[in-house]
């Protein structure tokens, strides 16, 4: 199993979850979340205080993944949320030990 | 002959009946000339007439004068300036309102927009709590000490809880309303004066420091600079213009709001911490109020429901829209983008100039004046201030003092004779009609006014940090108002 981390543009999450559905992945975390990257930041005037905004506005989604949709998924998610300007976001993949469903107390690839 | 009948009209009398605030009646001695003599002067010395029409017009014009006359004479003027108007109490119940509603919902909204989320609650408890600690003040022994009495310095306290205040009474200064009205439509003036001064030290001020220094600087300050320029005090005997409060209103919270900001210092982390706006939508929707509000307050302080009202309310209007378009044209052209708050900074600059000269100029002088505010205003926010360093959290001075001293010297420039007369007084020309004087009379109020409120300012916060401390500590500061001071706090 893998936990996909991507970061992505505000805009581009109804586009991504399609994608993630389409390709049979059920269930996401997005979150609101700030950061940099390449794009930087951006300038700020409040009559003449300047201030300048590092961290820009992006979503955070997690999702987890049996490993067989992993290459699937990392396709999908760059598509739907390629704009082709900078600050489009990066997507992480990191292994997942175990998993478990609160509600039957299945686990793992059941979980999932 | 035709054109000394054609020029005394009914409107004389009605502009006798209501004399506008800062000036004294009867100061003048020859009649006055009507608002717009050139009406008739075009209609007497234009075409060939016919004979008969020229003779009734006559006949009309000797009634009319006759009419006014007798009206204008001294004893029955007084009888008719007795007698409280409906129209104009309607009015100025109006404008009452709408000056409240500048200090309710509209600057508690202005200041809390451009405050930081952590501090929004305690910005807009500063001007609940003027509202309602200085209305009660006011009526207590305020209003007395302003509006009644003929001293030169400050008035006496005949008026206080407001004894003798009954149905019929009438206020010397506005004698077509009821008394308990101009009373509480001045109280609004001093509401909004006392919340104002609390801009300049948002995000920092102990609430309870606020509270004191509200109580006493209506007093030490607003009271005496009240009495001397609209309760017959010394600037008004000498002839000060100050139609609605350049110099009572902007000078005095400007320059209040800037002795205050350099006593209690600078913000934690100002000038090397982000310390943007919260919500700048909330400031649009104050500012909208306080612009609309503003038609009460210049127009209602012609105290009556008549021409100089009006001309009142669009010269403003005009200042506002001039300011509103320099400012962020300004901004535009030096930054690239024309931003809200500019536009919004601009509008309320505009404002708070025109506000002593607007019942005293032409409608284009607004304009005038609103375009030097947005430009001059600007700079003094955006340039001027940030190489003093000092941390004028909302502006109060480079706004409303900058503003008000600017307000105040143009009106004496751009008094025009034809708007300013009234009743038998023939009114002033400011320097645009090539009399200097009245610039001078404006300059020395300006002095007086700033002079006076810097040092009340300065003792009064003296006398409240003897009580308590002036501002919250930094642990305090940098939590946020909201949770430290009141126990709560914005979600999401």
């Amino acid at each position: 199993m893998k936990i996909i981390t991507a970061i992505i543009k505000p805009f581009k999450l109804d586009e991504v979850r399609e994608a993630m559905t389409e390709i049979g992945a059920h269930g996401m975390t997005a979150t609101e979340v700030k950061g940099y990257g390449r794009q930087k930041g951006h300038a700020e005037i409040y009559r003449g205080a300047e201030y300048i905004v590092s961290f820009l506005p992006k979503i955070k989604i997690e999702v987890a993944l049996p490993d067989a949709l992993v290459d699937r998924a990392l396709e999908a998610i760059r598509l739907a949320a390629y704009t082709g300007h900078i600050g489009d976001g990066k997507i992480f993949v990191s292994p997942l030990e175990r998993a478990m469903r609160i509600r039957t107390g299945e686990t793992d690839s059941d979980a999932l | 002959m035709h054109n000394s009948f054609a020029r005394v009209s009914s409107e004389d009398f009605l502009i006798l009946r209501s004399p506008q605030r800062g000036r004294l009646e009867g100061r003048g001695n020859p009649p006055a000339p009507y608002l717009s003599p050139s009406r008739f002067e075009t209609r007497l010395s234009g075409a060939p007439q016919h004979e008969g029409g020229a003779l009734r017009r006559m006949i009309l014009g000797a009634a009319a004068a006759l009419v006014t006359l007798i009206i204008s004479h001294p004893a029955l003027a007084q009888e008719g300036a007795m007698k409280i108007d409906a129209a104009d109490t309607a009015f100025m119940i109006a404008a009452t309102a709408l000056v409240l509603m500048m200090t309710l919902p509209g600057l508690a909204l202005f200041y809390s927009g451009m405050v930081r989320k952590k501090n929004v609650l305690a910005t807009m408890a500063q001007s609940l709590i003027a509202t309602a600690l200085v209305s009660l003040l006011w009526i207590g022994v305020a209003y007395s000490l302003a509006f009644s009495g003929d001293g030169a310095v400050i008035g006496d306290a005949s008026r206080a809880l407001l004894a003798g205040i009954g149905l019929d009474t009438v206020s010397p200064f506005a004698k077509t309303i009821p008394e308990i009205l101009f009373m509480i439509y001045q109280m609004t003036f001093a509401v909004i004066t006392c919340a104002l001064v609390a801009g300049s030290v948002a995000e920092r001020m102990k609430f309870s420091a606020f509270m004191l220094f509200c109580a006493l600087w209506l007093f030490i300050v607003y009271v005496p600079s009240t009495h001397w320029v609209w309760g017959g005090g010394f600037l008004q005997k000498m002839g000060l213009l100050d139609f609605a409060g350049g110099t009572v209103v902007h000078i005095n919270a400007g320059v209040a709001g800037l002795v205050c900001a350099l006593v209690l210092g600078n913000r934690v982390g100002f000038g090397r911490e982000n310390l943007s706006p919260f919500d700048l939508s909330l400031a649009v929707v104050g500012t909208g109020l306080l612009w609309v509000g503003w038609f009460g307050f210049n127009g209602g302080s012609a105290l009556a429901a008549n021409s100089r009202a009006v001309f009142a309310i669009v010269a403003t209007h005009l200042a506002a829209c001039a300011g509103a378009l320099v400012w962020s044209g300004l901004e535009w052209l030096q930054r690239g983008k024309p931003s809200v708050l500019g536009v919004i900074s601009g509008a309320v600059a505009g404002l708070g100039t025109i506000t002593p000269a607007s019942g005293y100029i032409m409608p284009w002088h607004g304009v005038v004046i609103g375009l030097i505010a947005g430009g001059v205003c600007y700079w003094f926010c955006t340039v001027a201030k940030h190489k003093f360093r000092y941390d004028d959290t909302l502006d109060v001075f480079g706004v409303h003092g900058v503003g008000g001293i600017m307000g105040t010297l143009f009106a004496g420039v751009f008094a025009t004779r034809a708007i300013t007369a009234s009743g038998n007084d023939p009114g002033v020309a400011g320097l645009l009609e090539g009399d200097p004087h009245q610039l001078l009379v404006q300059a020395i109020g300006v002095l007086v006014t700033i002079v006076w409120c810097v040092i009340g300012t300065l003792a009064t916060l003296k006398i409240v940090s003897r009580i308590t401390t002036l501002r919250v500590n930094s642990d305090d500061e940098r939590e946020g108002l909201d949770i430290a001071l009141h126990g709560e706090a914005l979600h999401q």
